[in-house]
């Protein structure tokens, strides 16, 4: 298929089936069946298994007439994606449709209070029950983003304590709603609570949930970590919400109230290089050397990390391997997003003591200033992130190993 | 804009850099770089005649290859990464330019063709011993006479002023200062009344001289006293370039510490595998891969749009800047106290660094135009 007859069916789809009268559900069932809202999945899976540039094709006809898309948050970026490299039949036909039709919102249960960046040294267990069909899990779990909204949880809990950490672990799909899980909101120091903690007594879940083999859990994980890295620009996206009018557009504004909740502040996480220009500018800051020298100096970051990451596009479109540019984006976001809170307290001077109605930009600005640490330890801490890339993009040795040939039973860990 | 490099464009960096190997192996950059000339002009002959690469971006009419900005970037980011000893930045990325941006029609056909052969070498006298590198420091004065125009005054830091045999020369009207009264004239280096003198240099692999005009001849390059826009062009085409040349020795040089960091034993194990270690590598990295997006960006835009190129050229200028040095001073820190030998290859690549950060102006200059061609 080349790009000019994607355009055209897609276009042809659209002008037959799109309205925004229709409600969300009814048109997302819709999207599922023909395989435009998710491209790039394979045909027997609710897409139409397009190249990505291809995908891109139509999305830019979607984007052309305003026609609402699929869902954003974690079970389109991070569970969708595992499940269908993963899971089984029986799996993907009980829980993708309802990912792509936003029935069904999903969190991620894996990290815990002993265990973070050493996420294979997790301690929550999940037992066979007498009669095999089902796994009892017992455990905490912590920091967990949107927990409180979920319908399911991708939870990573350890089956077998004999073996090497990696290789005990289950990741299982966890119905939220359920007796046993108890769900906590945590305030971060920015006073939002966007994450909790999770408590796990006695939850149960079906053996049939185990996405990938029981004890396989570290390899699907690994997947879910690389979707999420790569998922901020998804979450941008859906972040822009519907601007037109009809039945659809306004479920998808509540939608997008609600999945989005948690990520009111990420802009702010971000720094805001975009207030950056107008800001100096108004406050006459922008007549400092000092000053235009670090704007400068943000604004060239930003724009080469954008162009570094157009670059890794295009090549993944040419099909040409992966280079280096594609593991690197994590930690420029951090990197900017600390350059953006330093330039913004040069340019706020001693207004930056102040927040809320009292500080400048209705507090914006100091919401700034305590959002940005969260970009080097979410998702994974920029230290972590260096180790990957100094291991397998230039591939360095790796650190020496301590744990991962043990039994997992017998490997310290955190006192609780 | 293109993000991805094209088969021809691979297939050119193959071929220079298969090339560079065999003839720019470090132990010829240091012997060359002890040379006066600092070239090896059988190499020099080579490049020129089986590669044409003089005339890269040279278009077809004027006897070159008629490519764009964006290969010969790609020329100069794999020269950068063998750090090769040859008048090629002075020539092609310089002067070659000047004349392709100020000259006449038929300037351009009388002078392009043995530049872009190879046959002839060039190079643009710019700065002068106050060390600026914008229009405002121009004070070599341009003198009209009976039929022509003499040159009096004083330029250094001129690459390879040497050995060239033809100089552009960046001049001014009397009593015009800023960019008004530019000019662009050339003359023969072995004209009367030009003095030429090397100067001794922190990078040896790159020939600097000091030439002195006490009324030597010169003939203007397009409409006299105009060239402000022409001159400017052309060293935002330079700065966009150079950031492509470091680039490249950015590479070589992380290339050569991860290589030297898997190797070397310490308390037991690869010095790699300190996270002391691989964390310092992955920020080079990190500083690599932007610095070499900004360069590629810029070439593009000295292509594809010259409204972008100033602001774009001055970002990649600083960022490129910046990046080599911090990685070259890494490089140095990974290979211990060998690193600050004279036997190993890394301060070979510090001191072109070191150099190319002040080279055509340094970061903070650059930002401070990237902050005004912005709009700040
Ligand atoms: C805003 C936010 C949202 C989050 N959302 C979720 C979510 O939805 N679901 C979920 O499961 N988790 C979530 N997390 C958790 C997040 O993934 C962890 O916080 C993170 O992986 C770090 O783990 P930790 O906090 O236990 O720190 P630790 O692992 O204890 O790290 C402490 C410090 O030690 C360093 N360190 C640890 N190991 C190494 C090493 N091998 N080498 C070098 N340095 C090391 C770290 O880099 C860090 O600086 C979220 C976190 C935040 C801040
Ligand atoms: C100017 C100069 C003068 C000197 N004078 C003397 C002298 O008079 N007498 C003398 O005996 N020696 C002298 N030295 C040698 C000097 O002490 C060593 O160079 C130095 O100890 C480093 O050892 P190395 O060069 O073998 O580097 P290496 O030990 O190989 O180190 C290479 C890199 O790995 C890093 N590294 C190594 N181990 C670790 C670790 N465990 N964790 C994290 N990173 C690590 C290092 O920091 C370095 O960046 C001199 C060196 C210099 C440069």
């Amino acid at each position: 298929m080349d790009a000019e007859s994607v355009r055209a069916e897609v276009r042809a789809w659209l002008e037959a089936n799109w309205s925004p009268e229709l409600s969300l559900v009814e048109w997302r069932n819709k999207l599922a069946d023909s395989g435009w809202g998710c491209p790039t999945w394979p045909v027997e899976w609710y897409g139409r298994g397009l190249s990505p540039s291809l995908a891109e094709v139509a999305n830019e006809e979607f984007e052309k007439i305003g026609a609402v898309g699929t869902p954003g948050g974690g079970g389109m970026g991070l569970a969708a994606p595992t499940i269908l490299e993963h899971g089984s039949d029986d799996l993907k036909r009980r829980l993708l449709r309802r990912i792509v039709t936003g029935e069904d919102t999903w969190c991620q249960l894996f990290s815990e209070p002993g265990s973070g960046s050493d996420l294979a040294g997790l301690t929550t267990r999940a037992e066979l029950s007498a009669d095999g069909d089902e796994y009892v899990v017992n455990g905490q779990k912590l920091w967990t983003t949107s927990a409180h909204h979920a319908k399911y949880g991708m939870l990573l809990a350890r089956t077998n304590w004999d073996v090497p950490k990696h290789r005990g672990i289950t990741y299982f799909a966890l119905e939220m709603h359920q007796p046993g899980v108890v769900v906590k909101p945590l305030k971060q120091m920015n006073g939002h609570a966007s994450f909790n903690e999770v408590f796990l007594n006695d939850a149960r879940v079906p053996a049939a949930n185990a996405i990938g083999d029981v004890g396989n859990g570290w390899t699907v994980a690994l997947a879910t970590l690389a979707h999420e890295r790569r998922s901020f620009d998804v979450l941008q996206r859906a972040a822009r919400s519907a601007r037109g009018q009809g039945r659809a557009y306004d479920e998808q504004r509540a939608e997008t109230t609600q999945i989005m909740a948690p990520y009111t502040w990420y802009p702010q996480r971000a720094g805001r290089a975009d207030l950056i220009v107008e800001r100096a500018q108004a406050t006459g800051k922008a007549r400092d050397p000092v000053v235009r020298q670090e704007i400068a100096k943000l604004l060239a970051l930003a724009r080469a990390t954008e162009w570094t990451a157009k670059r890794a596009r295009a090549a993944r479109m040419a099909g040409r391997p992966p280079g280096p540019e594609g593991s690197l984006g994590k930690l420029y976001a951090s990197e900017i997003a600390r350059a953006c809170s330093r330039v913004h307290t040069l340019i706020t001077g001693t207004d930056a003591l102040l927040s809320g109605a009292d500080g400048p930009l209705e507090g914006v600005i100091a919401e700034i200033l305590v959002s940005v640490p969260a970009v080097s330890i979410a998702g994974g801490t920029d230290e972590i992130q260096r180790n990957i890339v100094s291991e397998r993009v230039l591939g360095l040795p790796k650190d020496p190993d301590i744990d991962t040939k043990k039994p997992f039973r017998d490997v310290p860990r955190n006192k609780r | 804009m293109r993000w991805s490099p094209s088969e021809e464009q691979d297939e050119l960096r193959r071929t220079v850099r298969r090339f560079l190997e065999e003839t720019s192996p470090t132990t010829e950059v240091r012997r060359l770089m002890e040379t006066p000339e600092g070239y090896e002009p059988g190499v020099w002959k080579r490049l020129s005649q089986e590669l044409g690469l003089p005339g890269v971006h040279v278009p077809e009419q004027y006897g070159g290859q008629g490519l764009g900005f964006a290969e010969l970037a790609i020329v100069l980011e794999e020269m950068g990464r063998a750090l090769l000893c040859a008048p090629y930045f002075a020539s092609v990325a310089l002067a070659t330019n000047a004349i392709l941006n100020a000259g006449t029609e038929s300037q351009k056909a009388a002078l392009l063709p043995a530049l872009a052969s190879g046959e002839s070498i060039a190079t643009l006298a710019l700065t002068e011993p106050s060390g600026r590198w914008d229009l405002g420091g121009i004070e070599l004065q341009a003198q009209r006479v009976a039929d022509g125009f003499t040159l009096f005054g004083e330029k250094s830091f001129v690459p390879d002023g040497l050995t060239a045999d033809r100089i552009v020369v960046a001049a001014r009207r009397p009593k015009t200062d800023g960019r008004e009264g530019i000019g662009l004239f050339h003359l023969r280096g072995d004209t009367a009344g030009l003095e030429r003198r090397p100067l001794t240099t922190l990078d040896p692999t790159r020939k600097l001289a000091r030439l002195g005009f006490r009324g030597a001849r010169a003939e203007p390059l397009g409409e006299v006293g105009n060239a402000a826009a022409a001159l400017e062009k052309t060293l935002d085409q330079a700065a966009a370039l150079l950031a492509n040349e470091m680039a490249g020795g950015a590479q070589r040089l992380l290339e050569m510490t991860v290589e030297y960091a898997k190797t070397r034993v310490q308390f037991g194990r690869p010095i790699g595998s300190f996270q002391a270690i691989k964390h310092k590598c992955a920020d080079m990295l990190m500083s690599l891969e932007l610095a070499r997006s900004s360069a590629y960006y810029a070439a593009g835009c000295a292509d594809e749009s010259a409204k972008e190129l100033p602001a774009v050229a001055s970002l990649a200028k600083a960022q490129g800047s910046d990046a080599y040095l911090e990685i070259a001073a890494e490089a140095i820190q990974i290979h211990g106290g060998l690193g600050f030998t004279w036997e190993q290859d890394v301060h070979l690549y510090f001191k072109r660094a070191k150099a190319s950060e002040v080279f055509l102006g340094d970061p903070t200059y650059h930002r401070e135009l990237f902050a005004q061609r912005t709009g700040l």
